[in-house]
């Protein structure tokens, strides 16, 4: 299944800005959009059902679905250094929310690579890829 | 935690607290670094006036696994405006592992005139001090290192191998589990593809993060050093030590609490590591 259109918006994006200052600025701008998951999802101390294996900034996931059968992602960052951790939640909230929940399935980790290029520290892939296969996860319970 | 002159460090100078940064920001024969390992973290805020050392781009070789050598180490001091007399402050996250990195390197050109902010990024946050966005910039500086001086704190695999024939004192940082041999990274990081897990014959296991108090990041004081590194785990402080982890980063925060807080003579890091041990045909490991 290709990238869904939302998606691939935000990577032609990225796409857009080889340097890295300008890739880092976009990120942040992402980060900065980060919302929490609202109380009436989840709230603290979350489930840890929910939390992103080897992900060492603490990240939640949670996928919903909608009364129109689409989704809703929600994520959770609770280490406050978690910035690379909270641009990807935006990312993939504003990517993949409000998609049937077989598109949100079909997200794969090498979006990661696509987003983060050199900004990524030899630690960060696996928790932030890990991130993206617990909403895949979700969205295939949901389906 | 009391004041870090009050802790028992044997080098208490090169340990500065979060007050003394905040009182130093404009402080011109000063310069403050940020080294992280997350790459947006210095973009997302930092300690105002401070310059970011990015340790994969800076430090690094791009091309052979190496530091950086001399001529690339003085363009980077130029660019953060730096001379060979301005005082370095190191700080970053996860307990400033990339600031002891950072100073570490920083050491084999010789600027011996660096220091580390006590508790790093996370006190700093916790004391809800000020945070920029807005990147400095500094005249560049006419900077002259010296040729880069491994010896005194580096080590070499051929070195280590020496020092586990003549039973020399190894420290390794990691987690239990990669020392056990049980598995071949960190929890939670990527394999980077050691072929074999255990560890260097004779070394001993004492996790880096056991120097720090987990709350705030500052290094625990002399007393406490002192029973986890010498009572408990019997290492001499007069006695040659190599410490070591997967590439050599948490290692340097191990060298930094031996070399300066407690005084050990002669600590090297081998920052080939278990990325590089673990993958040597023929070197002994033990599990």
């Amino acid at each position: 299944m290709p990238v869904p259109p939302s998606l691939q918006k935000i990577l032609d994006t990225f796409a857009l800005f080889p340097d890295q200052a300008d890739r880092t600025n976009l990120l942040l701008s992402f980060a900065d959009k980060f919302r929490p998951v609202p109380p009436e999802i989840a709230t603290r101390p979350f489930d840890k059902s929910h939390q992103v294996p080897a992900c060492e900034s603490e990240a939640y996931v949670w996928a919903v679905k909608n009364s129109d059968g689409t989704v809703k992602l929600h994520f959770a960052v609770e280490s406050p250094s978690g910035i690379s951790a909270k641009a990807l939640a935006a990312i993939l909230d504003k990517g993949l929310s409000g998609l049937p929940a077989e598109q949100v399935a079909a997200v794969t980790p090498e979006i990661v690579e696509q987003v983060f290029r050199q900004n990524i520290s030899m630690g960060k892939g696996m928790g932030l890829m890990s991130m993206v296969n617990a909403v895949r996860t979700l969205a295939n319970r949901l389906m | 935690m009391p004041d870090i002159a009050a802790r028992g460090y044997a080098h208490p100078d090169v340990l500065v607290s979060t007050d003394w940064v905040a009182e130093h920001l404009n402080d011109p024969a000063v310069r403050v670094v940020e080294s992280n390992e997350d790459t947006l973290l210095y973009a997302s805020g930092h300690v105002p006036g401070a310059v970011h050392v990015d340790w994969t781009h800076d430090l690094n070789d791009q091309v052979r696994r190496d530091y950086v050598g001399r001529e690339a180490f003085n363009a980077l001091m130029s660019r953060i405006g730096a001379t060979r007399d301005t005082t370095v402050v190191f700080y970053g996250d996860r307990n400033n592992w990339w600031a002891c990195y950072a100073f570490w390197v920083f050491q084999l050109f010789g600027h011996t005139n660096a220091k580390v902010m006590d508790g790093g990024r996370v006190k700093w946050e916790k004391e809800s001090r000020p945070l920029t966005r807005d990147v400095p910039s500094y005249p560049a500086a006419a900077y002259e290192a010296p040729e880069r001086k491994d010896a005194d704190i580096r080590a070499f695999r051929e070195e280590v191998l020496k020092h586990v024939h003549t039973r020399g004192q190894l420290v390794d940082v990691r987690s239990p589990e990669e020392y056990a041999g049980t598995r071949l990274h960190m929890p939670d990081y990527p394999n980077e593809g050691a072929l074999r897990g255990g560890h260097i014959p004779g070394a001993k296991s004492i996790p880096w993060a056991r120097a720090v108090n987990p709350e705030d990041g500052t290094f625990k004081p002399a007393s406490e050093l002192k029973a986890l590194y010498q009572d408990q785990n019997g290492l001499v402080p007069a006695a040659a030590t190599i410490a070591y982890c997967r590439i050599g980063e948490r290692s340097s925060h191990t060298w930094f609490a031996l070399k300066y807080l407690l005084g050990f003579e002669k600590v090297r890091n081998y920052d080939g590591s278990w990325t590089e041990w673990g993958n040597l045909v023929g070197a002994p490991i033990e599990k």
